[in-house]
């Protein structure tokens, strides 16, 4: 992540906040995204603040439109803070998230969260990165605990699906 | 509508599931017209990769007609025949925009699960559990299909769907083999398995212009078939010295490339002292692939059930300076390629389809394919 060009955001709001403190913030170094908690730190917040990082095939203009956090990331409010960086090589744009101290986990958010905030975080951030590759967020079939048990079942073939 | 499904025992039961809906605006619903079974599934039956649930869907090689195109779809319309590439990916990458689409980064639903398995996502995969993409099944009357301008390809009116079908996955996980290994005019190439994949990595060998392909296995009528329809020499495991046959093929050097191609070993389980003591399968094939190949040659990997394997000589890579590398298929690639060669009468595959059964009795199938009791190599479905 090169430190030219770098934009680099600390924040969890929302629209204007987010697009100020991305300008306020250019400039910030790459070494805070390596570094490591300390065992205190981790024994505080019961997790280690590790950086969640993924790379979008786009460049940050593209993944921030506007300096406007993506809406998955807006889902997670003021309880993260996020870096916006273009990647080396041409390769697009660094985009890191990380759990804030002590956040207040909105809504579901808290809900869904278990033992490991981070996880959340990580699948958001590559929701966001499959939005600005391919403009969706990819979803799966229904499940079989959604569908209910298989019936058994020899009829003939039906001319199309049912709906 | 009906579909094969896997059940809480580990059987299998064709069983009444709903339609599958669009779910993304780039999906399709295909009709499906065959839909083959696959050694990979073997692995997913014996239970060494966990995470299937009872009621998911099997199969991920199949062609059908579209009867249902999603709003952002651009290249398909309803009443198209199409082969599907048995792996899901978006066309949009990084890895897919540089020709890597089974690394494709937004092919899974569920990433999280995929790195947790792998160390980064990878390409989905039909009919497979939920960690490896999230898309039920092909041995079924109806599939989803995402990502369809991406993984879906017409089939050319003269390629019967017998043949078209092998399109979807073994045609291009045979010639990745045999295009990853770099295998140039005159090359001595030896490929071990004579299944579907190792009879089409064969193929392609020849068809990049190998001078001599020998295929290696242990069952004879897979062999002769290997012969008859691919014109290959070939090597019984069961009453050869392996290595020293392949010698005397190549003038003592050793095959310039080998590519394993064996597939899953079938009904091979890891039992709960396995688990306990951490005893991994010896990748037989590979190591044997490893030692024959000439110093600097090239050792392509296919077998995605692998998984996790110990014994292998890393110091042979070394000291022969080798160049190991494996990979799934790139469909999305080399589909369009494979269907061109398809109707030309370059690439023939439909003697792989040794047995068709109607997908009532699927189950039946598997069982054939699984057992090999009167020699099925490929079980193909036809649920219409």
């Amino acid at each position: 992540m090169g430190r030219v060009g770098t934009v680099v955001a600390v924040a969890g709001a929302l629209g204007v906040a987010a697009a100020r403190a991305a300008r306020t913030a250019v400039g910030r170094q790459r070494a805070r995204l390596t570094s490591v908690p300390g065992p205190t730190e981790a024994r505080r917040t019961g997790h280690p603040r590790r950086w969640q990082v993924v790379t979008v095939d786009r460049p940050p203009e593209q993944v921030l439109p506007s300096a406007v956090w993506p809406e998955p990331l807006r889902r997670l409010g003021d309880a993260v803070e996020v870096e916006v960086a273009r990647a080396p090589g041409g390769r697009g744009t660094e985009l890191a998230a990380r759990v804030r101290p002590h956040a207040d986990w909105p809504g579901l958010s808290a809900h869904l969260l278990g033992d490991d905030p981070s996880l959340l975080v990580r699948r958001t951030l590559w929701q966001v990165k499959q939005l600005a590759e391919t403009g969706e967020v990819l979803r799966a079939d229904r499940m079989p605990d959604e569908r209910g048990p298989v019936v058994p079942d020899v009829r003939p073939s039906s001319d199309g699906p049912q709906r | 509508m009906r579909a094969l499904c896997w059940t809480s025992g580990g059987e299998l039961t064709v069983g009444q599931v709903p339609d599958p809906e669009l779910r993304n605006d780039h999906d399709v619903i295909v009709r499906v017209r065959r839909s083959a079974t696959c050694g990979a599934d073997l692995s997913l039956l014996a239970g060494q990769t966990p995470g299937l649930a009872a009621g998911d869907v099997l199969g991920h090689e199949f062609l059908g007609d579209v009867i249902e195109v999603g709003p952002q779809v651009r290249r398909h319309r309803v009443g198209d025949r199409v082969v599907v590439c048995a792996s899901v990916a978006c066309g949009a990458c990084w890895y897919c925009r540089r020709g890597l689409p089974s690394c494709c980064d937004n092919g899974s639903t569920d990433p999280i699960a995929n790195e947790a398995q792998w160390g980064h996502p990878v390409a989905g995969c039909f009919g497979q559990p939920r960690a490896a993409g999230g898309f039920a099944g092909s041995h079924a009357e109806y599939v989803r299909v995402p990502y369809a301008d991406v993984g879906a390809f017409p089939v050319p009116e003269s390629v019967g769907d017998d043949r078209a079908v092998f399109a979807s996955d073994a045609a291009p996980t045979g010639w990745l083999g045999a295009e990853g290994a770099e295998v140039r005019p005159g090359d001595v190439v030896a490929v071990w398995g004579a299944g579907a994949v190792g009879q089409l990595a064969a193929r392609a060998a020849w068809l990049l212009g190998a001078e001599r392909v020998i295929v290696v296995d242990r069952h004879p009528a897979r062999l002769l078939m290997a012969r008859q329809h691919i014109g290959v020499e070939t090597i019984d495991q069961r009453d050869s010295d392996v290595s020293a046959q392949l010698r005397e093929f190549s003038g003592g050097r050793g095959p310039d490339v080998c590519v394993e191609a064996v597939g899953g070993p079938a009904g091979e389980h890891r039992t709960l002292a396995d688990r306990f003591t951490g005893r991994t399968r010896v990748p037989e094939a590979v190591r044997e692939a490893v030692y024959a190949c000439r110093k600097g040659g090239s050792v392509f990997v296919l077998n995605g059930a692998a998984g996790h394997v110990d014994a292998f000589p890393v110091g042979t890579v070394v000291h022969k300076a080798l160049t190991v590398r494996g990979g799934r298929q790139h469909g999305q690639r080399h589909i369009p390629m494979l269907l061109d060669r398809m109707a030309r009468d370059e690439l023939r595959t439909e003697h792989l389809a040794t047995h068709h059964f109607p997908l009532e009795r699927a189950a039946e199938g598997y069982a054939l394919f699984r057992d090999r009791p009167d020699e099925c190599l490929r079980a193909v479905f036809t649920p219409h």
